[in-house]
């Protein structure tokens, strides 16, 4: 995997999170990515923008373009360093949730992607990382 | 010692002042056509005073003792006012930064290059950047108290309530549907169906960039709210590419009225209504 084109974003608060949308909407614009999997990719990380803020208080965002297999698309790294997620199992699960919402952010966060990866530590943080492909279904 | 370097300071007072005064005047970041130079000088003897007044005890490190009160109080004016005046903060902080070398030759005349007024130097170093940087500060803080002002107002405007005919409301959103936001929608929609009696709503998201299951949640709630007021709302505006992530994202929305445009979704409360739209025979006047 290359990565052709990297920025990092700091998120400590809700103004923040336009911010980011903006720059990744960018992003995908500049490697021609058609508007349907510009909204899935934004909508996903959008989900996982305000989990990091609603339970970590914030985090860092990595956006890297990548080039795999003769395909390109876009990564996004989310890191915190929030309380962890204690079940990953029941969190990926629809319609679960522990703080009132509907319960579909990460379930529903992974079905708008290609590859979708989480890995939580409890009182340590966080981090997903998910793939959305130019041309990816 | 650090009495001693005070007292040199005060001592020395009417010098320091000049040799300021000739930094500043000689310094080509000057603005004579902001201030005039009497009037810079009558501040700059001002905040020297305080200054002075400040290192009196020997404290030279803790700004947040009483001493300092007056000091930082009148470089926050001064910050204030400078802005409004049309001052850029580079121009305010380097006014307080000329003073240092002022001072620093003051320290040289009388001690000349021995371990004290190395020393002396470099808390005068420190103590005049911890000043400076409270102009920057106030300067930024006045800032950002304008970019929040402005936030709200940005919230309030952008949420105007339509009549667009007897008993149906119009509410087109533009910009990112946050909790806050909602509740300013919600309030005035609510507040609107009270005052026309309207009994439909369309509540029209063209204008918002992403639907995430937060924006979705907070929709549902300004629906079931509407509902509760015994009108019925209808979310129009929904694009193909959001349809499909609303799909994925696994939201239900099926028992609310959803149309893809306001004209559909206008269409569609004439029905409610049982009002049609006709194309009227056209009449030639003679």
């Amino acid at each position: 995997m290359i990565a052709l084109n990297r920025e990092i974003i700091e998120i400590a608060k809700e103004l923040d999170v336009v911010f980011f949308r903006q720059r990744l909407k960018e992003h995908a614009v500049k490697i021609g990515m058609s508007v349907l999997n510009q909204t899935k990719l934004i909508t996903a990380s959008s989900e996982l923008v305000r989990n990091m803020l609603k339970y970590a208080g914030g985090g860092q965002i990595c956006i890297e373009v990548i080039n795999e297999k003769m395909q390109i698309g876009i990564k996004v790294t989310f890191e915190d360093k929030g309380p962890g997620i204690p079940d990953i199992h029941k969190a990926m699960q629809d319609g679960f949730s522990t703080g009132k919402s509907l319960g579909l952010g990460l379930p529903g966060a992974k079905r708008l992607v290609n590859e979708f990866d989480i890995k939580s530590e409890i009182g340590k943080g966080t981090i997903v990382t998910i793939v959305r492909w130019k041309n990816g279904l | 010692m650090n009495n001693a370097l005070a007292d040199l300071l005060l001592k020395n007072q009417k010098e320091i002042l000049e040799q300021w005064m000739k930094n500043q005047l000689s310094n080509n970041t000057l603005r004579e056509d902001l201030m005039s130079n009497e009037n810079l000088r009558r501040q700059s003897q001002e905040l020297l005073d305080l200054f002075l007044k400040a290192v009196k005890k020997g404290n030279y490190d803790d700004l947040n003792t009483r001493e300092y009160e007056g000091i930082i109080e009148m470089l926050q004016g001064i910050s204030i006012s400078r802005a409004q005046q049309g001052y850029s903060p580079k121009e305010t902080a380097i006014f307080v930064f000329s003073l240092k070398e002022a001072l620093i030759n003051t320290i040289v005349k009388a001690d000349g290059d021995s371990k004290e007024a190395v020393n002396s130097i470099l808390i005068i170093n420190n103590l005049l950047d911890q000043l400076g940087i409270i102009t920057f500060e106030t300067f930024i803080r006045g800032r950002e108290s304008v970019i929040l002002r402005q936030t709200q107002e940005i919230n309030e405007i952008s949420t105007p309530v339509i009549r667009v005919w007897e008993g149906i409301l119009a509410l087109p959103i533009i910009g990112t549907l946050d909790s806050a936001r909602t509740q300013i929608v919600m309030e005035n929609l609510l507040q609107e169906i009270v005052n026309t009696g309207s009994s439909i709503a369309i509540l029209d998201i063209s204008g918002v960039p992403a639907v995430d299951s937060l924006v979705a949640q907070h929709l549902i709630k300004t629906v079931s709210a509407t509902r509760l007021m015994g009108a019925e709302c209808i979310i129009s505006g929904i694009r193909a590419e959001i349809a499909q992530t609303i799909v994925h994202l696994g939201i239900d929305l099926s028992n609310i009225q959803t149309k893809a445009s306001l004209a559909s979704a206008l269409k569609l409360a004439f029905a409610m209504l049982q009002l049609e739209v006709k194309k009227g025979e056209r009449k030639i006047i003679k």
